[in-house]
Formats: C-alpha cells, structure tokens, sequence
C-alpha cells in the first residue's frame, strides 16, 4: 500500500546503502573539520550556544538585562521610536531598542538564544529517542507490534501537524509552555525518524552478522543493542541534524503565532512577531532576531548536508 | 482496482474519525466552558446551567460527540424555545463569540485561500522545476551552485520574517506595489493582482527551494539511468531523449509530493495570511486563537486533516496512474 515517494523516503534508501558501503575507518569529524563550510557553520552555532549558555554574563558585560525599560533611548514625541539611527544601534544598546518599550534588543537576542537551543535540543532529544526505540521495536519484532506501530505513525504523519500544535497550545494553560511546546513538537516528529528507522532494522536483522550473534546465543536485548543499534548510527546521525532546523523554525513559528514561549520570556520568534506592527518605521526590529534566525537554521541545515556527505560520498540530493 | 478503492476510501474515513476524536477529546478536556463565555458579565450560576442545558453541554462526553457527529452527517439544531438556531449538515459547530455557524465562516473564506494555495503553488512549480532542471542540465557549474546557494537562502528564512522583508522592500522602500489593501477582483484586477504577489511569493519560495533540490536530484538519477543511455545510443536526437524518455520518471516524483504539499497548504497560508492581513480561512484560525474561539479553531483544524488525507489518497491514484512502475493491484 505504501508507495516510497517522499524525501525522506529516498533519504532511507541512499542511506540504506550507506550501513552496506561504510569504511569504520572514516571518521565523520575528521572530514567535517577539512570542511570550511562546515567549520563556518559550526563555529555559528557554537556561538549561538555560547550565547545561550552564558546569558548572564554576556547580558552583564553589554549593560542592559532583558527586562529593563530605557525611557531614554526611545522618542516619546515620535511615536516611542528608538532614538538615532539604525533602530537606535549605539555604544550603549549594540543591536538597537525596542520601539514602544526601549528595552535592549542585544540582550533579548542573547535571552532568546537560550528558548530557542534549549527547545530545539531537547526536542530533537526527544524525537530521536522516540524514534529509535519504536523505530527498533516495530522493526525488530515485527508482527503485531509492528502493525500497531505502523499504523499510529501513519496517523500522526496524517495530522496537520502545525495546525494542530497551534490548537492544541492555545487551549492548554500558559505557564509551562517551554516543556509543552517541547513535548507537542516531539510527538508529531518522533514517527519522521521512527519510519527510517523501522525500515532499517528490517534488513538489518536478516544479515549473517545479526544471526551469528543468534546462533551464538545471543538474547534479544543483546541482538538490538550490540548488534542492530550501532549500525543504525549513521543514519540517526543524519536524520537528527537535518530534523534540528525544523524543531529550530517550529519554535519560531508558535512563538510567531503567540502560542510559543510566552512574553516577558523573549524568544526570536516572538521578538519578530512583535516587530510586525513596526516593521516600515523601524526595520532593524525585525531584522536582527530574523537574520540570527535565519542564520541559525542555515548552519544546522548545511551541517546535515555535510555530514549525510561525509557519512554517505555517494548519496543523491 | 475497486476493492482497493473501498479499502482506501474505508480507512480515510477511519483516520478522518479518530481526528475528530482526538481533537474533540483536546478541546473538551482542555477548552475553558463555553456557557461562562456566553453568559457575559451579568451571570448567575441559573443562567450558566440553563445555557449548558440548552446547548447540551451538560450532557456526558459520548453524547456530544455523538451529537457533534450527528451535526457533520445530517445537520443540528442549537438551542431551544424561541431561539433555535439550524446548523445544516455538513455542521462543524456553532461559534459562540461571533454568533455565526462555523460552516458558514469558513466557507466564506476558502475562496480567498484557494486563491493564495493555487497562485502559490503555480509560483513553486514553475520556480522549482526550472531551476531543478537547470541544475541539473549545468550540474557542478556556477548556475548549478548559484541556484543551490539560492535554495539553501529560501528555506532557511522562516515566511514570516521574508514577507516583512519583502514587504519592507518592495512596498515600503522601493514602492513598486501598493499598500495592500481588500480590492474585490471585479473592482480592480490589476490591483487586486499586485496585492497577491507578495503573499504568493512568500509562500512558494520555501516549496521552491525543495523542489529544485528535489528536480536536481530525479534529473541528474534518470540521466544515469540505462534505458536513458540506450536511447541516447541508438542515435535518438537530445530533445526526443529529454521528452520521451528522461523527463516523465524524473518529475513523477515532484507532481506527487506537489500534491500532498498542496493539500497540507492550509498551516502555511496561517502565517502567510496573517502577516499580509488577508481574510482567508488561515487568518480566520489565527484570530480565533487569540480570541479563544474553541469551535472554530477545531472546525479549521478538522478541515485542515481532511485536506491532508483526501490529497494523500489522490496523490497514490495518480502515482499509479502515472507511473507505469508502481501498480496498485501489485501491493
């Protein structure tokens, strides 16, 4: 009934031949730090977490804490706008104020940074968890395991999945949202990497290794995890570093629609949401949160590619 | 090929059930009481029991589901006495905050949606596939990594910060469109065309970018592909080979993931809609959220579940329409 259409779909199948083909000897950070643009991505998303980590400090060194007003730095006579140019980009506020508040864009970047990695990590933490364990169990013992399995995956991946996110959030009461947000992501995006997964352990447990380790005794427990586990690495690899900047804009995008990360709590997507209304008089509002944004998922994205590459030289797209 | 259909349409329709549990089941557990809502300022603890018992709210779970299924099927009415209001089947519910039947609201405003998924979806198509083939045909030179430097851009910048950027751009700055504003097609179909414009491109360039990338790569396997060889040995001229034998197997893929991409449209044109202020059903499920509107973010969400599974199944017939390969009956 299945027809494999999908993109993920073929990224299975390439990375199917990939568990055949794979030298152990290559190893996947060697060939990333020979790669510039990796390195480039990598060192953004270093500082982005670095951002995130040290928030306090950083916000410490700059001036400003995210929460504080600055009457100052705001023009009450033309609307609340920042004053000087540039959305009020000075020695004091490095990215500029808010206008309407004046509070100190910089510092709500660096707080922001925090929701988003901390959202998308433990998101992705989740998924993959997830994924592999059903992944594993519906392709291991097969059966009516694996039919009861199938079939819930295929009805999450039938779901509108954004839309129902956005329902269900608004319904559910606010405090919390940063472990709700989390929780409602992984379970749309568990059945993504479950599928591969699934498919995977197929054929792996029909290979002369995984039956060796049968025919020498093996318990089951001992089969999944010595034998099939490790060599679903790579894969789970792949898979996780492209599913990153989906969780990444997710984020984004409920914080966006105002049922993400709730206000005074900054987040890049709420900061863009609010910059709606100002976007013609002050642009730097939503351009700063929008290129960290933007940049954010660009080096998770690329990074996917290049380690699929790494992981996989002859894999297609 | 029928029983196949009957077995496709059967568990459509069981998928299609277990979401409007499973959504009901969110909003009835989590939703704040819909009759405290109406009641309004001047509210006695009589009147909120009255309210309940008229709208049945006050009756056990299985019952309003029942009724609420009974509603989509064959229509309800609400209320009782003097002030009934009907709600014709198919009923998704009763909007207490606008006092309008949500059927009717959404219905209103799938026209202008229609229009942003189908001027969009046209805008990625065409996008995609050209500058898949591109690539493909200039594989490794600067047109190829130009257009896939181009590509990574369009789907790493989320919508909502590219339509005010756009906007910013095109509008504000250079102002080569107008403010948008709601011009009805009859009254001016220049302008209400240029109102479209940014919406569509939003919208398409994050499709865009995957359907290049994805072109590219169906292009460049069917190129290697024996019987494209064969063709090309037997002394066939190049744009017999292209049409003939290397295109179909190359864009297949691309016409179904279209499909189910377009019938998954409704969650996109959310935020589209709401940055650009067009009046479509997505901006209706946005508004909804910020009001609390719990019937009519459910009506939208159910709605939205129903294009996603009818484009699912369509999208397999077609697959096994068009591509000799995969043959229903076969599976």
């Amino acid at each position: 009934m299945t027809i494999s259409s999908t993109p993920l779909e073929a990224t299975a199948a390439s990375d199917h031949a990939a568990v055949a083909t794979t030298d152990p000897r290559r190893h996947v950070t060697h060939l990333l730090l020979r790669d510039r643009a990796a390195v480039a991505c990598l060192a953004y998303i270093g500082l982005v977490v670095v951002m995130a980590v040290f928030a306090p400090l950083i916000v410490r060194i700059s001036g400003w804490d995210p929460y504080q007003f600055d009457q100052s730095a705001i023009d009450p006579d033309l609307g609340s706008i920042p004053v000087g140019r540039w959305g009020g980009i000075s020695a004091g506020h490095w990215l500029g104020v808010e206008p309407g508040t004046g509070r100190d864009i910089f510092a709500r970047i660096v707080y922001g940074a925090r929701s988003s990695m901390l959202i998308a990590l433990s998101a992705t933490l989740l998924t993959t968890v997830l994924g592999v364990v059903f992944g594993l169990l519906a392709g291991y013992f097969g059966g009516r395991t694996d039919m009861l399995l199938s079939r819930v995956m295929e009805f999450l991946m039938a779901f509108p999945a954004l839309i129902f996110m956005i329902a269900v959030l608004s319904a559910l009461p606010a405090d919390d949202r940063q472990f709700l947000l989390v929780v409602v992501i992984s379970v749309f995006g568990w059945p993504y990497l479950a599928r591969i997964v699934r498919a995977q352990t197929l054929s792996l447990k029909e290979r002369e290794f995984v039956e060796a380790a049968r025919a020498s005794g093996a318990s089951r427990g001992q089969v999944v995890f010595r034998e099939v586990l490790p060599n679903l690495r790579s894969t789970v690899l792949v898979m996780v570093t492209m599913a990153v900047p989906g969780y990444i804009g997710t984020e984004a995008g409920l914080s966006f629609l105002g049922v993400g990360v709730v206000p005074p709590t900054p987040s890049w997507g709420q900061m863009i949401a609010s910059s709606v209304g100002w976007y013609s008089v002050v642009p730097t509002y939503f351009l700063v949160p929008g290129v960290f944004l933007a940049l954010l998922v660009l080096s998770f994205m690329v990074l996917g590619d290049r380690v699929r590459h790494a992981v996989d030289p002859g894999g297609g797209i | 090929m029928t029983r196949y259909l009957v077995h496709r349409i059967a568990g459509m329709l069981v998928v299609l059930l277990l979401v409007c549990l499973f959504t009901y089941v969110v909003f009835f557990v989590l939703s704040p009481d819909p009759a405290v809502q109406i009641c309004g300022k001047n509210c006695t603890p009589d009147r909120i029991d009255q309210i309940r018992a008229n709208l049945g709210l006050d009756d056990p779970f299985w019952t309003q589901f029942g009724h609420f299924l009974q509603g989509l099927v064959a229509g309800r009415r609400y209320g009782s006495g003097g002030s009934v209001i009907d709600c014709p089947a198919p009923c998704l519910g009763y909007s207490f905050q606008t006092s309008q039947i949500v059927t009717d609201m959404i219905v209103q405003r799938l026209p202008v949606t229609a229009v942003v998924a189908v001027g969009a979806a046209v805008l990625w198509l065409l996008a995609g596939v050209l500058g898949g083939l591109v690539s493909a045909v200039r594989e490794g030179r600067f047109a190829d990594r130009f257009i896939a430097g181009l590509t990574l851009g369009g789907m790493s910048v989320p919508n909502y910060v590219l339509a005010l950027a756009l906007q910013y751009v095109f509008v504000v700055w250079l102002q080569w469109l107008p403010f948008p504003q709601a011009v009805p097609f009859a009254d001016d179909p220049a302008q209400w065309f240029l109102n479209f414009v940014l919406p569509w491109t939003v919208l398409a360039i994050g499709y865009a970018s995957a359907y290049t990338r994805l072109t590219r790569a169906n292009v460049i396997d069917t190129l290697a592909e024996n019987f494209v060889r064969t063709a090309k040995a037997k002394g066939l001229r190049p744009d017999l080979v292209w049409r003939r034998h290397a295109l179909r197997p190359a864009l297949t893929p691309v016409v179904t993931i279209a499909g189910m991409d377009f019938a998954g449209l409704l969650g996109g044109a959310l935020i589209t809609e709401t940055v650009f202020g067009i009046n479509g059903v997505g901006k209706l499920a946005a508004d909804s959220i910020t009001k609390n509107d719990q019937p009519v973010i459910m009506a939208v969400t159910l709605l939205a579940a129903f294009f996603v599974v009818v484009g699912n199944m369509a999208v397999d017939l077609l697959y096994s329409a068009i591509d000799p390969r995969v043959r229903v009956g076969a599976t």
